[in-house]
């Protein structure tokens, strides 16, 4: 055990962690300012924000100083190192160089996005001097409007702390940024012809510490004082990224990585940042509906659940004649109340998986310029877009011992093995076509719960809508059997119910639905999601035992 | 136990009412006093109340009725689309949608899509104005306000800047300041570098450079 000292406390370091005099610091509290560091990216000590006083303490006990302010970015933290950050020399070391830092940063903090999140403001309101002694003209540089599909320069509020450029060498490997000029006249450039349009673009704009790299998708849009955050999972593939989802007012404005080294690390991709449009998309199904004959009887929640529990009750009496297919896109929540309702009406009921869309291979970074992935792989997209199967499949391999593919539902669907059908959809980008919807056509009931229209809905006896991720709560289980919780951020439209809601109220159970008291008893009756009833769940995240989930 | 009872402190000052004299005993005076003031209200033909609609009162200078959006010497709306005023307003009644601003305007990143503003939910306080950081939204000295609908009070930014036409040359509602620029960036050539707004200590540079607003003293932090 190495034992540091920082600011008069002593802090232990396990022997196998490798610290920096900044992450040494923050384990007793201590917050130690830095630019250009960032945890994901390598060390340039470049901003010169984070210079604090560092000596050795020797065995007899004395300390021996460096005579000179070194960065605490790249200062290991070792057995003895004693680190000073609020001496005077030090405070005076940080107003200098914010004052230098701030020299051409046109001051527009009112117009600028990254107001209120920007660690300009924050550093210069902790350690500035609070005004500029500089009496020439700024340099301002032209913004560039077009370095990226989804990225634009303010390239007068840059402070040249690197951060993107060693993002896109290092991460994504595409190496699109780069520093031109010196002195005064650096400036973040991209080569002509070549913009920031890698997957992983977006995480440039939030390791910017301040307002210079924005997201045109967001831009201008709030002010992000209005904000109000939550944390999340990202559903777009099976990595499951912990993301903070961002609404005003009921609505969306962005998405963005929440660190989580459980989960997939500082970033996330940007089919996932942007790919929650269709959550405010006005093709969602908004009305519920029992039609007869392909005519719609009854338009309101309480009567149309209450038929699809009467038809479902009444399919139970035959043998094996309930069947229910159960999308990946569910929380396990959510799978756990459809099945066990289903099986309380009849034990024969058949349970399905849902299709789980694959979209090419694992897509990982950083790659070299001819593509080819660069160990060690820092990012991966996975080609398995849904975000929950492994939970779905544990609830399902509960209930039903096994996990019986949707292809094969499709097959016994089309030989009228079946009299009532309970879809639940979830997929945004579709997930039944219409020869595999022609499958249903002869089946008496049809219950679809789903967000979107689909080919299915043409054969549906009933329609619910349900919610989106954002507006749901429950569990997701990732590829490596991570369970993180998604939380409610916003309301769905008037006419949709989030799906724990509906199948809470399909199952008759009383009062509201609390997702906390549904966990423990999962925990408590399934063996495989035992830890879902855990504290740290709501954190960071659970692992499942890896051997009991099958993958 | 025994009662021990607590001196009672004394807090209350007694004062003698004061002795009558013959005079004052009879009541004459007072009530000749009091005849005296209500015979001058009788006999005085001034009037004090002001014939409005007739005439219209002069309300003092700083007066804060309904908002006008500034137009700049472009005749550009000034607003920057900053929100600072909608952040400021506790009634909650500014509502603003930003756009970027088209290239030929180099001087400012964006500008109001849409301002609106619920002249009935407003309490005009005017904390928009002190927040707007361009000086952009001024309160006026209109106050006959009527609508026939809900809605035509919710001014748009077209009807704000109307509202700027109509006042802008009235000697009352004179147009503030000539700041309408973002930052000190934006006008270094023609305006020097704003001092600090804390107090400076001799020993700085800044206390001995002919720099506006430097406030010299020794009892400032910054050193």
């Amino acid at each position: 055990m190495a034992t540091v000292t920082v600011n008069g406390k002593e802090v232990e370091i396990g022997a196998s962690e490798r610290l920096n005099c900044i992450q040494a610091a923050s384990k007793v509290g201590v917050e130690i300012p830095a630019y250009c560091w960032h945890p994901a990216l390598s060390v340039v000590a470049s901003c010169r924000m984070c210079l604090v006083e560092v000596g050795d303490k020797k065995p007899d006990g004395t300390v021996a100083m460096q005579p000179k302010l070194v960065p605490g970015c790249q200062t290991p933290a070792k057995d003895g190192t004693v680190i000073i950050s609020d001496s005077q020399k030090v405070k005076d070391a940080r107003k200098a160089t914010l004052e230098y830092l701030l020299l051409n940063h046109p001051l527009d903090c009112p117009t600028c996005d990254q107001a209120g999140e920007c660690y300009l403001q924050d550093y210069s309101f902790n350690y500035g001097r609070g005004y500029s002694r500089l009496n020439e003209p700024k340099n301002i540089k032209p913004d560039k409007t077009y370095i990226g599909d989804q990225i634009t320069l303010f390239t007068d509020r840059c402070i040249m702390c690197t951060r993107c450029v060693r993002f896109t060498r290092e991460v994504s490997g595409s190496a699109e940024l780069q520093v031109v000029s010196r002195g005064s006249h650096e400036e973040i450039d991209i080569f002509p012809g070549h913009p920031v349009n890698n997957p992983l673009a977006g995480n440039v704009v939030d390791l910017c510490p301040v307002g210079a790299l924005c997201s045109k998708d967001f831009l201008y849009q709030q002010r992000v004082w209005w904000l109000k955050s939550q944390s999340s999972v990202c559903p777009g593939c099976s990595t499951g990224c912990s993301i903070t989802v961002d609404q005003n007012e009921e609505r969306v404005y962005r998405l963005h990585p929440r660190t989580n080294e459980k989960a997939q690390g500082h970033f996330m991709c940007d089919e996932g940042r942007f790919g929650w449009k269709y959550t405010h998309s006005d093709q969602r199904l908004t009305s519920p509906e029992a039609r007869t004959n392909g005519h719609v009887t009854s338009s309101d929640f309480d009567s149309v659940l209450a038929s699809v529990r009467t038809a479902l009750k009444k399919a139970a009496q035959g043998k094996g004649k309930v069947a229910a297919v159960l999308s990946p896109w569910m929380t396990v929540e959510e799978a756990y109340l459809l099945a066990g309702f289903l099986k309380s009406l009849s034990g024969e009921v058949t349970l399905a998986m849902g299709p789980v869309r694959i979209e090419g291979k694992d897509d990982q970074f950083p790659k070299d310029v001819k593509g080819n992935v660069v160990e060690p792989v820092k990012f991966t997209i996975r080609a398995e877009k849904a975000p929950n199967r492994s939970g779905v499949e544990a609830v399902l391999s509960h209930f039903a011992g096994d996990v019986m593919p949707f292809e094969e539902l499709l097959r016994l669907s089309s030989t009228g093995k079946f009299s009532a059908v309970y879809l639940v959809g979830g997929d945004p980008e579709g997930w039944i076509s219409e020869i595999q919807a022609e499958a249903f056509s002869k089946i008496e009931t049809v219950i679809v719960q789903d967000i979107l229209s689909s080919p299915v809905l043409k054969h549906a006896t009933h329609v619910l809508p349900s919610g989106t991720f954002v507006e749901r709560e429950g569990v997701f289980v990732n590829h490596k059997g991570l369970a993180q919780m998604i939380r409610r951020s916003v309301r769905g439209p008037d006419g949709t119910r989030p799906d724990g809601r509906l199948l809470w109220e399909l199952a008759e159970r009383s009062g509201l639905i609390q997702t906390d008291t549904l966990r423990s008893e999962i925990a408590a009756a399934i063996p495989a999601l035992a830890v879902i009833g855990n504290a740290e769940l709501k954190v960071n995240g659970v692992l499942l035992d890896e051997a009991a989930v099958a993958v | 136990m025994t009662e021990t009872k607590a001196k009672p402190k004394k807090t209350v000052a007694w004062v003698e009412e004061p002795q009558l004299g013959f005079w004052e005993s009879t009541f004459v005076p007072a009530i000749m006093k009091g005849l005296k003031t209500t015979l001058k209200h009788v006999t005085d033909r001034a009037p004090v109340t002001q014939q409005y609609p007739e005439q219209k009162p002069d309300l003092p200078l700083h007066y804060r009725g309904v908002h006008r959006l500034n137009r700049d010497e472009k005749d550009r709306v000034k607003c920057v689309a900053c929100m600072m005023c909608a952040t400021a307003c506790p009634a909650n009644c500014i509502s603003i949608e930003a756009q970027a601003a088209p290239p030929e305007w180099p001087d400012r990143d964006k500008f109001p899509k849409s301002f609106v503003l619920d002249e009935l939910r407003c309490i005009y306080c005017g904390m928009c104005e002190e927040a707007c950081p361009v000086d952009a939204i001024e309160l006026t000295h209109i106050y006959d306000l009527t609508g026939e609908t809900r809605d035509a009070l919710m001014f748009d930014r077209e009807k704000l800047l109307s509202v700027y036409d109509k006042t802008k040359d009235n000697p009352r509602d004179p147009v503030r300041t000539r700041r309408g620029i973002l930052g000190p960036a934006a006008e270094f050539a023609s305006l020097p570098t704003l001092g600090p707004a804390t107090v400076v200590p001799d020993s700085d540079r800044s206390a001995r450079n002919p720099t506006a607003g430097v406030i010299k003293g020794s009892l400032g932090a910054n050193s």
